[in-house]
């Protein structure tokens, strides 16, 4: 049987079993998102074991639908129109968006502008847990395991739900 | 009623590189956190935008620099002079649903609230003078930021309803004169220029519009990766220099190697704006390009580049019609109208 991609309609060629919590969960993904996940086919077979230990972010797991939880646009729609329904849209359409605000942005992929002054707060250490984020994918892209574990380590220690799945 | 142009207006001829670049824009867009972007929102979450905006002092009236247009009360003809003075989107003017705009008096700063995103806030100035517009509408943003929450993410920024903006959600433009690269037939260089720099090329009246009468505004797409300042800096500091710089050199050649040539084309379009007795929007506004370039380099001594603005802006339908009372319709009453406006006016 062939199945579709987790995070979009394509075609999926990765295929992966993992047991979680005591519950088998299977993983399948087109070649897009699945570099995207950090399964690079150029990682090569260390890269992919490493990419397993780390746990996926809660809203991929949760969000295999293809509509916006909150305002309830369709992601066939957005493609139609170009317009997003809401703020959440951003997030329910994450996969989908990254190669597209990637292309239109000559391949940047993280705010470094203007922050609200009330938020600055408590964006602190999100803004730091998304910037450790990326560089843990280029660490595991680059192959330094050692550096990936550490950067790791420092995202654990941070806390919070970014890193999700081990509840 | 829409009033006559205020004598301060960005249209006024001044500022830096005032013969190439006619004016500056800085446009901000931002949305209200929790609420769906205007195009998925309920007529009440619509208006509901619109009364947080109308509850910050600077925009509850109590400013007597700042005035509000609810766009449902307007009539066609007032909508369009706002998208022909460059207020306004086509898009806004054209919608149905609760939607304004508080507009300053000298018409150098205007937010429309409910356009692709709940607030677009744009300042304007003449010539070049991006500083100064950035300097203005980060004044207004922080007006703003101390009373409405906006959707942000610290990934992709100010979250906007087209994905493409988001980032610092910020769009520097500068509108262009370019006839004598038109002339030359050296416009590729802007077109390759635009490609290289990731720039988007419009014209005149903005999205989808056509380069009528050779004005091009440029403007930045980058909006994400980079900050406000560095976005500035590389706009003002080589992007429009170098596009300034082309037509700057285009025009020498004109003026050293194409003298007759340049008088020629000048002398032409002045005498028929003078004479003609039907004139259609894209002569009107063809013609008035080249005697503007004639102003700039000399060929003629009169009229004032002020007096250009103004009838670029005048002979366009909306505006045509509200001073001389004809339909917004091309057809003889209107032609032989604008005619005898320019002639008036140059005359
Ligand atoms: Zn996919
Ligand atoms: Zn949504």
């Amino acid at each position: 049987m062939e199945h579709k991609c987790d995070r979009c309609e394509k075609p999926a060629q990765v295929h992966e079993v993992r047991i979680k919590n005591g519950k088998k969960q299977e993983i399948h993904l087109c070649p897009e998102c699945a570099a995207a996940e950090g399964y690079g086919s150029t990682g090569g077979p260390m890269a992919q074991q490493f990419a397993k230990a780390i746990p996926v972010p809660p809203q991929s797991q949760k969000r295999r639908s293809t509509s916006c939880p909150t305002c309830g646009l369709s992601i066939a729609k957005f493609r139609h129109h170009g317009v997003l329904g809401c703020p959440n849209c951003y997030q329910a359409f994450e996969k989908h968006l990254e190669p597209l605000i990637a292309r239109a942005q000559g391949g940047a992929s993280h705010h470094s502008g203007h922050i609200p002054e009330r938020q600055e707060g408590h964006m602190d250490r999100q803004l730091q847990r998304s910037k450790l984020l990326k560089q843990l994918n280029e660490a595991i892209a680059a192959e330094q395991y050692e550096r990936a574990a550490e950067i790791r380590d420092s995202l654990q220690g941070l806390g919070g739900s970014m890193l999700g799945g081990e509840e | 009623m829409v009033g006559p142009l205020d004598k301060d207006s960005w249209l006024g001829a001044s500022g830096k590189d005032w013969d190439i670049v006619l004016s500056s824009r800085v446009r901000l867009a931002r949305n209200v956190a929790g609420v769906p972007f205007v195009g998925m929102a309920s007529d009440p979450d619509r208006n509901e935008v619109v009364g947080m905006v109308r509850r910050i002092p600077m925009f509850a009236g109590h400013d007597a620099d700042l005035m509000w247009l609810e766009m449902e009360n307007m009539g066609d003809r007032d909508r369009r002079m706002l998208v022909e003075r460059h207020l306004i989107s086509h898009q806004f003017a054209d919608a149905t649903f609760p939607r304004g705009v508080a507009i300053s008096k000298d018409e150098r700063l205007s937010v429309m609230v409910n356009e692709e995103d709940h607030l677009r806030i744009q300042t304007l100035a003449p010539g070049l003078a991006l500083r100064e517009a950035f300097q203005r509408v980060s004044e207004v943003r922080d007006e703003f930021e101390s009373s409405i929450e906006f959707a942000f993410s610290p990934r992709w920024g100010f979250l906007t309803a087209c994905p493409t903006n988001v980032g610092c959600g910020i769009r520097f433009s500068v509108m262009l004169h370019l006839p004598a690269l038109r002339i030359t037939e050296e416009l590729g260089r802007v077109r390759q220029a635009a490609k290289d720099l990731d720039l988007a090329v419009r014209g005149y009246h903005g999205e989808g519009s056509e380069s009528i009468g050779d004005f091009f505004q440029i403007s930045n797409q980058i909006t994400l990766g980079t900050s406000e300042e560095e976005l500035l800096e590389e706009f003002l500091g080589s992007v429009v220099p170098q596009l300034v710089e082309y037509e700057r050199h285009a025009r020498s050649v004109l003026q050293e190697k194409k003298r007759m040539m340049l008088e020629d084309f000048v002398h032409r379009a002045h005498g028929t704006l003078l004479s003609a007795r039907l004139l259609g929007i894209d002569e009107a506004i063809k013609l008035l390009s080249r005697l503007r370039i004639g102003r700039a380099l000399g060929v003629v001594d009169s009229p004032d580049l002020a007096v250009i603005h103004r009838l670029l802006l005048n002979v366009q339908p909306a505006h045509l019609c509200a001073l001389s009372g004809t339909t917004m319709e091309e057809n003889d009453d209107s032609l032989s109208a604008r005619a005898e406006m320019v002639r008036s006016a140059l005359g």
